[in-house]
């Protein structure tokens, strides 16, 4: 019985999830920064998982892809934009700074400028009234109530 | 028959909570007692009746009725009885269902146990609970029908996703959801408020424990899903900032920041507009979230329903809530401006600026999850928004925040100067500075940013003790909501020890290892002990136990690659070896494609462990802060001198 079991888990052959020991660089230098990239890329046919996590064929041969670039001497900006060219931006996990992806880039700084500046404004607005904190009718009335006896 | 009585009693929910949204919204219009009383008896009543549709479907589920089309896709004779149970909430229509049922049970709570809240303002909360729950009942009717049936019935279901098939789809969803769902109780107040145009200190302590509450859920549930993450996916990461993540941090975020502001509220009658926005926009993001998940915009690992029906109606429903609540604030919140000043350095400033903060993060899990949506509608370019853009902006707007932190509790309401802030928290900045520059030094110069995370860590840890050591005379009378405070900002501080930690110095190793060889990682030895083939109730593995040797200890762990026949699904079970430090992790792949070996992945991750403890401790801290006895005694009797339109500038007191 084990062994046919075996065997249907050898059959079913998926691949498991990520970098597979045959991959590997032998230089751990450039296995490391294979690895690095590997990070910030895309594998384009799954859902939200970089090729450095993925189990997909397609990650593997990227991985492998990624890794011939580095062993030809390019630079990491050079592996990611061999695949830019084949894949398109899609690939890269980190959006690039362009015409389109300012606001994204910069969106939350400004929704924080914006609310630094109101907070800002308020905070003058009521300064003058904050220093000499007058009293309401109503805490005069109570005050008065309270001092009567 | 079952199914049926399930149906019949979501139907008459769906008529009752119509009732519920009108009848005492009416009468508290009019003044009649007994149309107002009607809302706290039909909010019950609702929850009853779809307590009922949920233990009919939930029973189909466990009983394996597979001529319910939903028991049929889910489940399957052979998964073991507590996932028959557990797949009644892991498909969409059970889910959704689930969601309506803690949304009931969130209103009849709200009806049951109502302390000391004006009648009217009550009547007028439970209404807009009802308008929710109308909406989101029709919604299940319309397009997720959970109880329709299959003819012929097939003979057995098909299985539940392997992955869902763990501990973890018992606890997570539920908690998620009354995190979620909990927030509902703040904008139907929120709501009421505004259709009363009446805000005062006495309204946030009716509503903050209920904010509480719900936050303390969605806490636990976000940790429990990360946890869950990290095990089950068996490449041990803790978060993806994939969408359906965010669609949970979001509302997270928001509401940590309407905690805060309705803290202000509640004891300095200020923020009142601005707590009331809060409110709204809170929910809004849970029901973006529901929005995210449901529709299936965004594929992503989690997301199991993909249908544009159900993504129009909820479409519908957010731009209905969102847009009605944002109409009646136009409208209403101009006349309730709040006459509670402050000066710039205050506590007030200082809650301030933490919203401030987290209205900013907010936004950078908001941009990242609907840009690439937008864009491809816009232009059609497709871009991909990974973690590498969160890591880079999220951490420039939290580490003001964490700054904040320690520094927020210890201003003075009102009032407060620098130079008496910069006093109080002298040592633990040192305390800090130093951790800082140890870690740099001893860890190497490439660790500048380890060094701000631990100096972080440390800021947070031993400045949230500032408050109560300098109330040390008096600690035995120190209110819960201190002890909930403290508690809270040092679990923050734990969690941010185990980020940087997991983020500069984690390590793996990938390689073939056949029985009896052994590989090291750092201080662990492991040694694959045996491989063999084992057979599970409803799946076929390969397991594969290590002996891992650390120092003098020895700890047996098994990992094994989970082959489920019934729906042609692998799944890896990771060994996972705990400790206060740090975790060994080690999991199978596939077997050696050249040899007789298997793949094995053995990782080492620095206080992972301390990243979901810390949010454990923000869920006590929160917790501890929700049984403070100021929650249970009259606030009532020391508002009600106030003048109706009076935000509390006095009887409540200000500590």
């Amino acid at each position: 019985m084990n062994r046919f079991l075996l065997a249907t888990l050898l059959a079913i052959a998926v691949p498991a999830h990520a970098v597979l020991p045959s991959e590997q660089l032998a230089d751990p230098a450039l296995e490391a920064r294979a690895r690095e990239i590997s990070k910030e890329l895309r594998c384009v046919v799954c859902q939200n998982q970089s090729i450095d996590d993925s189990d997909a064929p397609l990650a593997a041969d990227l991985r492998v892809i990624v890794r011939e670039q580095l062993r030809l001497g390019k630079t990491d900006a050079q592996a990611k934009e061999y695949l830019v060219t084949r894949y398109g931006s899609y690939v890269l996990l980190r959006p690039p700074f362009r015409y389109d992806t300012w606001l994204l880039w910069l969106g939350p700084f400004a929704v924080l400028l914006a609310g630094a500046g109101l907070v800002i404004a308020w905070l003058r607005a009521r300064r003058g009234v904050a220093e000499t904190p007058a009293l309401t009718p109503q805490e005069q009335a109570r005050l008065d109530a309270l001092t009567k006896d | 028959m079952t199914a049926e009585i399930g149906h019949f009693a979501l139907i008459l929910a769906l008529l009752l909570s119509c009732l519920q949204a009108s009848v005492p919204m009416w009468g508290a219009h009019r003044g009649d007692s007994a149309l107002i009383g009607f809302g706290r008896t039909a909010a019950q009543l609702q929850a009853l009746l779809i307590a009922v549709s949920f233990v009919a479907l939930a029973n189909s589920f466990v009983a394996g009725d597979f001529s319910v089309a939903l028991v049929a896709g889910h489940s399957n004779a052979t998964q073991p009885g507590i996932y028959r149970f557990a797949a009644t909430w892991g498909n969409h229509e059970g889910s959704m269902l689930l969601w309506v049922l803690i949304l009931a049970v969130f209103g009849a709570g709200l009806a049951r146990f109502p302390g000391n809240i004006r009648e009217a303002l009550l009547a007028r909360t439970l209404a807009v609970q009802g308008m929710i729950g109308a909406a989101f009942i029709a919604f299940l009717l319309f397009t997720s029908n959970p109880f329709e049936r299959l003819s012929p019935a097939p003979f057995d279901g098909r299985e539940l996703n392997p992955l869902l098939q763990d501990p973890g789809l018992v606890l997570h969803p539920p908690l998620l959801y009354l995190g979620y769902v909990g927030f509902s109780v703040a904008f139907s107040f929120a709501a009421a408020a505004l259709i009363e145009g009446r805000v005062d200190a006495a309204w946030a302590r009716w509503v903050r424990p209920w904010i509480l509450a719900a936050w303390v859920c969605l806490t636990a549930g976000i940790a429990l899903g990360s946890f869950w993450a990290y095990y089950e996916l068996g490449w041990g990461g803790w978060w993806f900032w994939d969408p359906v993540e965010n669609a949970s941090l979001m509302p997270w975020l928001m509401g940590t920041a309407l905690l805060h502001s309705a803290l202000v509220l509640e004891r300095r009658g200020a923020l009142v507009s601005w707590t009331i926005l809060l409110a709204v926009l809170t929910f809004s993001m849970s029901l973006i979230g529901t929005f995210l998940v449901r529709s299936g915009i965004l594929t992503s690992v989690h997301a199991f329903a993909v249908d544009p029906e159900r993504g129009v109606f909820i479409l519908a429903l957010i731009i209905g809530a969102t847009g009605g609540a944002l109409g009646l604030f136009a409208w209403r919140a101009p006349a309730m401006k709040s006459g509670a000043l402050f000066g710039s350095v205050s506590r007030e400033t200082g809650l301030s600026l933490n919203n401030l903060f987290l209205m900013a993060a907010t936004a950078v899990v908001f941009l990242g999850t609907f840009y690439p949506v937008i864009m491809e509608a816009v232009n059609g370019d497709k871009i991909s928004v990974g973690p590498p853009y969160y890591n880079l902006t999220f951490a420039p707007v939290m580490i003001p925040l964490l700054l904040l932190v320690t520094i927020g509790p210890v201003l003075q309401w009102k009032r407060d100067s620098l130079r008496s802030v910069f006093g109080k928290v002298r040592w633990p900045a040192i305390v800090a500075l130093g951790t800082g520059v140890a870690a740099i030094v001893f860890l190497g110069g490439k660790s500048v940013l380890a060094g701000i995370g631990f100096a972080l860590a440390v800021w947070l840890i031993v400045g949230a003790f500032i408050v109560p050591w300098r109330r040390r005379h008096l600690l035995r009378t120190t209110p819960m909501s201190v002890v909930g405070m403290v508690i809270a900002h040092a679990g923050l501080g734990v969690m941010t020890a185990g980020v940087t930690a997991m983020s500069g110095f984690e390590t793996s190793k990938v390689l073939v290892m056949r029985p009896g060889d052994t590989a090291t990682l750092r201080d662990a030895r492991f040694t694959l002990s045996a491989v063999d083939a084992v057979r599970g109730p409803n799946y076929e593995a390969q397991r594969a136990q290590f002996s891992v040797r650390q120092g003098n200890t020895i700890r047996d762990l098994t990992s094994e690659r989970r082959f489920y026949p019934n729906s042609q699904n692998q799944t890896t079970e990771a060994g996972i070896g705990g400790g206060i430090l740090g975790n060994v992790y080690v999991a199978i792949g596939a077997p050696d494609p050249g040899g007789v070996g298997i793949t094995v992945r053995i990782y080492h991750h620095p206080l992972v462990g301390w990243i979901w403890g810390g949010a454990l401790l923000m869920a006590l801290g929160g917790i501890a802060s929700l049984s403070d006895r100021r929650f249970r005694i009259g606030v009532g009797a020391s508002a009600r001198p106030l003048a109706p339109t009076m935000p509390g500038a006095f009887g409540v007191p200000a500590e």
